[in-house]
């Protein structure tokens, strides 16, 4: 394939997508914004698993970044779960609301 | 690769302890909604025997070890070690959650079956000899305690607890799996021994440097799992949220099963590029006991205190690891083992002095309990003596062996700094001692209820085990030196 976008474009790309989700995951105060950090987390760690999967010619990164999703979804219905309830107690999404035990 | 991707017998037999818990926890979950809400049945003791199908399979798969499932699994003397000591601690759990639950009106068997979850997470971590299989025992063990941190709904304590557990527990995930993305990536392969083998081969600098990365990323993720410095700041608030049997579960489950992939990943993959990852991992021991223990002096909850002091006991296993040897790794297991049974008698008397909502969590609270109930206040010293690390204790013993691991290693700084700050923690845990013993009873003492059945045998199960660790402890040390070889 000679007109390939290099394998080095799709590390880099997921290297930013990853660090995104860590600014986002640091500086954002919404909780829900703060949860899709760590979703962006993920999908760059996804990007990187098929970028070398393909890089080797192995499937076993295709069926990693599975794994992954998988998981994702089991984290994100728990984790709206937990959302859901902190709402329901605090009427509030913002992180800084969500302090009672500082003292 | 084996041809053959059937497995046989002997696989199914060595995860016969986490086939065993997942069935029962499934079964638990359905017979709840069929027995519906009126009946008021309590699944505690099919929760118990199942996870004393799950021990007693956990040991006699130690008489068959090997690897199994195309090498993604793999059952040694650590494996079994850490196992029996993951569904020793459910069991303790269980004990003092029957009470804790009927206690706060919530009895509901969900709990039962989110323990048994989590313990099977656990045991994968144990077992895991393969980066994904590490990451799925990891997320099953996670999700399953996210839930039971922030069990009573409506508590906001609870709420805030699992939220913030959850969001950095999560972020921490994310971490670990970038760091596993980036080795698969260097090496080719998410198998610990083939890792090994790729980082063993002379090859070019670049290789050495992103395994380093790696390796990073991943300490990253461990570090945050076991609580060591600087990613520790979620503990304290989480470990004083959560109800109180929750709390006592997560500072020994999920904490000595991090510790366990932590060990074997750092000792058997990343072994060949020990110097590259050494250096974090001292000044990250060196500033967990700190933090840790310096912390811990200015708390007025117990429970805060409690997470702290257990903050600074991962730093005390951090030195073992740093130490980078045979005799750290048995030394760290060692002291996960007699950690778990003093952590484990301590929050259940908290959960027993706690009261319906948690009322009574200040150290101010416990005055004159050594009038009113001295088998508890006695029992209670015990794991606090156990914790400064007093003779005739396992919290001794663990402390001695992890100081001569890295007194080997000739980690003198970290040693001394290590011994200083254990003398730091006695202040702490003595005022405990003080309070109960010289303070006239108040009301929170006055009201005391007498111990129930299932705490009571958390409390003695405990007692027994810090004691059986600091008088003989020969007979868990020479199990953890035989295994601490692990398999490369």
């Amino acid at each position: 394939m000679p007109n390939a976008v290099p394998l080095s474009w799709y590390l880099i790309l997921s290297a930013i997508l990853f660090g995104l989700g860590v600014a986002g995951f640091i500086f954002r105060r919404n909780i829900i914004t703060v949860f899709m950090s760590i979703e962006l987390m993920l999908n760059a760690v996804n990007l990187t698993f098929v970028t070398f999967s393909y890089q080797f010619k192995q499937v076993d990164g295709h069926i990693y970044s599975f794994f992954v999703m998988v998981v994702a979804a089991a984290e994100a219905a728990v984790g709206l779960a937990i959302i859901l309830t902190v709402f329901k107690n605090r009427s509030t999404l913002m992180i800084d609301d969500v302090n009672s035990m500082k003292y | 690769m084996p041809a053959n991707f059937a497995p046989s017998a002997a696989d199914y037999l060595r995860i016969l302890p986490e086939i065993i818990m997942t069935v029962a926890g499934v079964l638990i979950m359905l017979l709840e909604g069929w027995l519906g809400e009126n009946k008021k049945r309590n699944l505690s003791v099919q929760t118990f025997v199942a996870f004393a199908a799950a021990l007693v399979s956990a040991v006699a798969a130690n008489g068959n070890p090997g690897l199994s499932f195309s090498n993604m699994l793999i059952v040694d003397g650590f494996a079994t070690f850490f196992r029996v000591l993951v569904i020793a601690v459910g069991i303790l759990s269980l004990f003092s959650a029957t009470q804790y639950l009927k206690r706060e009106h919530a009895e509901s068997s969900e709990y039962y079956a989110l323990l048994l979850f989590s313990v099977t997470g656990q045991c994968i971590m144990a077992t895991a000899n393969e980066l994904i299989m590490i990451f799925i025992g990891l997320e099953i063990s996670s999700i399953a305690t996210y839930v039971l941190a922030g069990y009573l709904r409506d508590d906001k304590r609870n709420n805030e607890a699992a939220l913030k557990y959850f969001l950095l527990g999560s972020f921490a995930t994310a971490f670990l799996l970038y760091g596993i993305a980036w080795i698969y990536g260097t090496t080719g392969s998410t198998n610990l021994s083939t890792i090994r083998i790729a980082l063993l081969t002379p090859g070019s600098e670049t290789n050495v440097i992103l395994a380093g990365t790696a390796a990073a990323l991943m300490f990253v993720g461990f570090a945050f799992k076991v609580s060591a410095a600087p990613f520790q700041i979620w503990a304290p608030d989480v470990y004083q949220g959560a109800p109180a049997p929750v709390t006592l579960f997560m500072s020994a489950g999920p904490k000595a099963a991090a510790f366990a992939v932590f060990l074997r990943v750092f000792m058997t993959a990343f072994g060949p590029i020990t110097s590259r990852w050494e250096p974090f991992v001292w000044s990250s021991a060196l500033l967990t006991m700190i933090i840790g223990n310096f912390a811990a002096l200015m708390q007025t909850n117990i429970k805060r205190l409690l997470a702290y002091s257990s903050i600074a006991n991962a730093g005390y296993v951090m030195v073992a690891i740093a130490a980078d040897s045979q005799i750290g790794v048995a030394a760290a297991m060692f002291y996960l083992a007699a950690y778990a049974f003093m952590n484990i008698g301590a929050f259940a008397v908290v959960t027993h002095f706690s009261r319906q909502g948690e009322k009574f969590v200040n150290v101010e609270d416990l005055a004159g309990l050594g009038w009113k109930q001295p088998v508890t206040a006695a029992l209670f010293s015990i794991f606090l003596l156990s914790l400064i690390g007093v003779p005739l204790t396992g919290g001794f013993f663990g402390k001695f062996y992890i100081f001569k691991a890295a007194l080997d290693a000739n980690l003198v700084w970290l040693t001394v700094l290590g011994l200083l700050n254990s003398a730091v923690a006695a202040y702490y845990y003595l005022r405990i001692l003080v309070v109960m013993y010289m303070k006239e009873p108040g009301e929170a003492t006055l009201s005391l209820q007498p111990v129930g059945v299932g705490i009571a045998a958390t409390l003695w199960i405990s007692a027994v085990g810090t004691l059986v660790l600091g008088i003989f402890p020969s007979v868990v040390l020479n199990f953890a030196t035989a295994s601490s070889a692990l398999v490369k």
